[in-house]
């Protein structure tokens, strides 16, 4: 069965194969009748507005048609079934399952007792191997990935795109820059791997510092609820938002990502930049997804 | 059987069963959280905690009787006794003496850390992790065990 679970699951090659599926079906050169008659479900057991509709979205743009649920409440897991038994029988419904779930390893569980393909949405703090493939995709709309240096900048303890992206980036031989605040910094658990593996990492506390020789800024949100109070999340969040004045130094091609939604991280007066890409990002969900759905069904 | 009646000062031989010598000392009452040996359970149990040993500084030896292991049930000894050896015995002799080797894949042995996992739910899953050099890797969370494994047992 071709799941698509996490991205560690996934080699360099494959990733490479996806990504170029997706700039195939960006040029328009896809069937648009490829998926007729099949059915997609859409279990999000947790609130998603880009990534549930985009999957409905890429869905219809292959032809297809996508059913799910409209909210946990609706569902018979409200009456307390487990998710075992919702994929044993969503499974008989659908051709492909796209799981989103508050749980760890929720889709890895769905993978054994569905009949039919999973896709990870998102499990809590675990893993959501579309944005990161969405993510490398808009990385090598601009530049090549080999080498590339990347800051990681915010919540890196509790941020899974970061996560996932840091385990991607590393099989393209990148370099790391990573800045978050005291006490949510990258785990020593996935840095020591990915040091093993011969990633380069290096810590910051300032943006500034390191700026000038990124050539990919990948912020991600300060969670309020991962401080005690306000004004503690104020004082940290504004030392690391991006604004004009901190992109004034800047090479050339530098981009800046964030897999949305953002808060105070990013300046809105940023998004005039030619280095703000985050929207575009976004906007690459569709072909993205499409090239996963073409490749599991 | 001479080896066996010096030990037996400590704790008798036994007709049929297992032996498992050579655990590492302390860890005897580990040993049969990990095999399922419990309070409720009617085997017969002697053990034998920090027996002075040749090889090792000191050992623990655990004796059922009327029960012969199983390879997987020896194999997750391994996890916190790498040193151990199992005889199986019947009829008061060494049937059998083998060592015990680390499996690659343990399911429902030790429970996930990690309160996010969907391993720790009502679903109908064992908890599964893969052992590797550096610890035990939760195959639903990527959560890693790096030390203290017989604190999570199940």
């Amino acid at each position: 069965m071709n799941h698509i679970i996490s991205i560690r699951d996934l080699s360099r090659n494959e990733i490479d194969q996806l990504i170029d599926e997706a700039s195939r079906i960006q040029s328009s050169r896809f069937n648009d009748q490829l998926l007729k008659g099949k059915i997609l479900a859409l279990l999000f057991f947790e609130p998603s507005t880009r990534t549930r509709m985009s999957f409905e979205a890429a869905m219809a743009r292959l032809g297809g048609t996508a059913i799910g649920l409209d909210s946990v409440e609706a569902s018979s897991m409200a009456k307390g079934e487990t998710l075992a038994d919702t994929i044993r029988v969503v499974s008989g419904y659908a051709d492909t399952i796209v799981l989103r779930h508050p749980k760890e390893g929720a889709a890895r569980l769905a993978s054994e007792f569905a009949s039919v393909p999973v896709i990870n949405a998102g499990d809590g703090a675990g893993q959501h191997p579309s944005q990161t493939l969405l993510d490398l995709y808009t990385i090598r709309q601009s530049m090549a990935i080999e080498g590339v240096s990347v800051g990681l900048l915010g919540d890196l303890r509790y941020g899974r795109t970061a996560h996932s992206l840091a385990y991607a980036l590393s099989l393209y031989g990148a370099t790391l820059h990573t800045i978050s605040p005291k006490g949510l910094e990258l785990p020593s658990s996935i840095a020591d791997e990915l040091r093993e593996a011969g990633t380069e990492i290096v810590e910051h506390r300032d943006v500034s510092e390191i700026i000038g020789s990124l050539d990919v800024l990948y912020v991600t949100r300060i969670q309020r609820e991962r401080f005690p109070d306000s004004a503690s999340y104020f004082k940290v969040a504004s030392s690391y938002r991006v604004t004009p004045e901190l992109l004034t130094d800047v090479r050339d091609h530098l981009i800046v990502l964030h897999p949305l939604p953002r808060l105070d991280e990013i300046d809105p007066k940023v998004d005039q930049l030619p280095y703000a890409r985050y929207f575009e990002q976004s906007r690459n969900g569709i072909p993205v997804r499409m090239a996963m759905l073409q490749k599991v069904m | 059987m001479k080896r066996d009646a010096r030990e037996g000062l400590l704790i008798s031989p036994i007709r049929n069963g297992t032996v498992i010598d050579h655990i590492t000392g302390g860890e005897a009452l580990n040993v049969l959280k990990i095999i399922g040996i419990t309070g409720a359970t009617t085997e017969s149990i002697s053990v034998a905690t920090n027996v002075k040993s040749g090889k090792m500084a000191k050992k623990d030896i655990v004796k059922i009787e009327n029960r012969e292991l199983m390879k997987e049930e020896v194999n997750r000894i391994a996890l916190i006794a790498p040193n151990a050896s199992i005889n199986i015995i019947r009829n008061y002799e060494v049937f059998v003496k083998k060592g015990v080797e680390i499996p690659h894949i343990l399911v429902g042995v030790v429970q996930c850390p990690n309160p996010g996992c969907i391993s720790n739910t009502n679903e109908p899953i064992d908890s599964k992790f893969e052992v590797l050099p550096k610890g035990l890797h939760c195959l639903y969370c990527d959560w890693m065990i790096t030390r203290d494994i017989t604190s999570h047992l199940i």
